[in-house]
């Protein structure tokens, strides 16, 4: 009897995920959709004529009429929209005025730049950054604290820019530590054939191990950087949520219970504020996700972020619109991301799936 | 016999802005294997008393004393080491409410045998089957499905029973008992105390009851120590509740409802300020 309620419990836990997965996929569909028409609106409402964009602003009247009617903008407005998702779909995000090709090419390009920097800064901002936050929490007020909380606010502070090129000058310029701005020397450019777009990823599966250390050298200082930025920020926040979860009364009991003070700080406090700090990871990542200008000019990264800037300075109005699109899709998907790592993490929410 | 414990003008004392603020002011009295009340208001001490025994005074508190002493250890020089040895294994407390004393993210399960991990050394096995013959001990009919539950999945009482299997698994010399049933149902209450009192009277340990029921107190306890404002005002036998000498001891039996009624308006508390010196 009693297997037949664990079986029971078994397949209505599964139809609970089930359900809440087919939620969750709902709310990202409708997000996407919102998204969507954001985009395809401020396509229609910005100052930057479509048809000019294409012929120049000398082309006689007739070519201005017939090129308006080709690119659709005669029809009604949700014809349009309906076109447009039609696109969107198929992965036609229009063609760059500026490069002459297709926008999901130029993002193709550009996208792993920024993905791989984004990657390893926030790696380096989360495995230090945590740590030091709790570190700041168990040392409350004395030294330890005033010396994380410091750093954290020169992270806050300081311009990156200005931090970038005091770093390229003193590990790169003086003691040539690092490489250079770029991802990769041109020695080494055509060592690696891109698969994935992210050159630690291609060389090293592709065995090129002094490629690997180029392009690890090129990456290591922005990478840095961008870490530092995103540490200020977790170690901050990791900071405060220990202080709240070391004075919750569950502290007070594992203490009575006599376990011992490193398991009750980084199993039953840290386990707890676990929770939040999905969410302040993941927001961190997604900043980083949508390219740093600075930093990408400063170290001439060839990201997402120079990309779009680029495109927006020349009123390349596709281009822009694809990046907007890829960045929300972004947010979309790692606020989809943390949802469901709170649920694995956070017993009281799995129930109410 | 040496008494299980042994305290001796303990003074607790919190920095303020103001200056220290000492919220216990020389608490003294030994217990033996007997069941100890401890009553008075909130912010006369007791429950910061409870915590000192254990060595527990939240920072940046301080706790001093002239002797505390528990079974020959002396607790103001303990080490952590020592204090590790000594919380758990041979004290502990169940704390007022399971929805916050429990941590949320651990199964009642791991939480228990958490508790017997760091007291005794034993197998996982010979640990689990101790730590559900706990719950059992408790009265929760379906030990096995508690033991999976997390603390937000069981109810006010089944949660401070778990907590009191938490709290006894070890078999401790002393419990100290801090409000335990203030935060259930009157109901339950009273099923809990039995249980509690049901283990420590079978196990013969040292108890110290803090309330701020009298009557509850009164009927659970051997002997009862009335505190107001940080200090011991009065000691009683439980029996002896109505002898009681000090005004403010008198002041909270008046204010007791009786089931004969009619007294109107219910007497108040005039409080002394002489009382607080």
């Amino acid at each position: 009897m009693s297997d037949a309620t664990t079986d029971g419990g078994r397949e209505s836990a599964l139809l609970r995920l089930l359900w809440k997965a087919a939620k969750l996929l709902a709310t990202v569909a409708l997000t996407f959709l919102g998204l969507l028409v954001v985009t395809f609106l401020i396509g229609r409402v910005v100052p930057v004529d479509p048809v000019l964009a294409v012929i120049g602003d000398r082309a006689p009247k007739s070519v201005y009429d017939r090129v308006f009617v080709e690119l659709g903008l005669d029809r009604p407005l949700y014809e349009q929209f309906w076109i447009y998702l039609h696109k969107v779909f198929t992965g036609d995000f229009g063609e760059s005025f500026l490069t002459k090709r297709p926008i999901i090419d130029d993002i193709a390009r550009v996208f792993p730049a920024t993905l791989e920097l984004a990657t390893v800064a926030i790696l380096i901002g989360t495995v230090l950054g945590i740590p030091m936050g709790v570190w700041a929490a168990v040392r409350q007020g004395r030294l330890a604290d005033q010396v994380v909380r410091v750093l954290g606010l020169v992270g806050y502070s300081a311009p990156i820019f200005w931090l970038g090129l005091l770093g390229l000058l003193v590990f790169y310029a003086r003691l040539n530590w690092v490489a250079g701005p770029g991802r990769i020397d041109i020695a080494y450019e055509y060592a690696i054939t891109p698969k994935t777009g992210l050159l630690l990823l291609d060389s090293a599966m592709q065995g090129q191990w002094d490629a690997f250390r180029n392009v690890f050298a090129h990456i290591i200082l922005p990478a840095a950087l961008l870490g530092y930025f995103s540490m200020a920020y977790i170690s901050r926040m990791t900071r405060s949520f220990m202080l709240n979860e070391l004075a919750q009364e569950y502290v007070t009991t594992a203490r009575v219970k006599g376990v011992p003070e490193w398991r009750i700080i980084w199993v039953h406090a840290l386990r707890n504020a676990a929770v939040p700090l999905v969410t302040v990871v993941a927001l961190s990542y997604a900043n980083l996700l949508e390219g740093s200008v600075l930093t990408e000019t400063v170290f001439a990264w060839p990201g997402l972020g120079q990309y779009i800037t680029n495109s927006l300075q020349n009123a390349d109005m596709n281009a822009v619109l694809g990046g907007t699109l890829l960045i929300g899709a972004i947010f979309v998907g790692l606020n989809l991301l943390s949802d469901l790592l709170y649920t694995l993490l956070d017993p009281r929410v799995r129930k109410q799936a | 016999m040496r008494p299980l414990l042994t305290v001796e003008d303990l003074r607790i004392t919190f920095p303020t802005r103001q200056g220290p603020s000492e919220v216990v002011r020389g608490v003294s009295f030994t217990l033996g294997r007997e069941r100890l009340g401890i009553v008075g208001e909130s912010g006369s001490g007791k429950s910061q008393t409870g915590r000192a025994i254990l060595g527990l005074t939240p920072p940046p508190g301080r706790a001093t004393a002239k002797v505390l002493d528990f079974d020959g250890i002396d607790l103001r020089t303990a080490s952590a080491a020592t204090w590790r040895r000594l919380r758990g294994a041979r004290m502990s407390m169940v704390m007022q409410d399971p929805k916050f004393s429990l941590n949320p993210v651990m199964t009642i399960g791991k939480q228990l045998l958490e508790a017997l991990k760091f007291g005794a050394g034993e197998t996982r096995a010979e640990a689990r089957a101790r730590a559900l013959a706990m719950l059992e001990a408790v009265q929760i009919r379906d030990p096995e499905r508690v033991f999976r539950a997390y603390p937000h999945e069981l109810s006010g009482g089944m949660g401070q029973r778990a907590m009191i299997a938490m709290m006894l698994v070890t078999e401790p010399d002393l419990l100290i008992a801090d409000e335990p049933t203030s935060a259930l149902d009157v109901t339950v209450q009273v099923e809990v105390l039995r249980i509690l009192d049901r283990l420590v009277r079978e196990r013969g340990m040292g108890l110290i009851f803090i309330s701020h029921d009298l009557r509850l107190v009164s009927s659970f306890c051997d002997r009862v120590l009335v505190m107001y404002a940080g200090r011991v005002v009065e000691e009683l036998k439980a029996a002896d509740l109505g002898k009681a000498q000090h005004p403010y001891t008198r002041g909270l039996m008046n204010c007791l409802p009786k089931i004969e009624g009619g007294v109107r308006p219910l007497p108040t508390l005039e409080r002394d300020a002489a009382w607080a010196r």
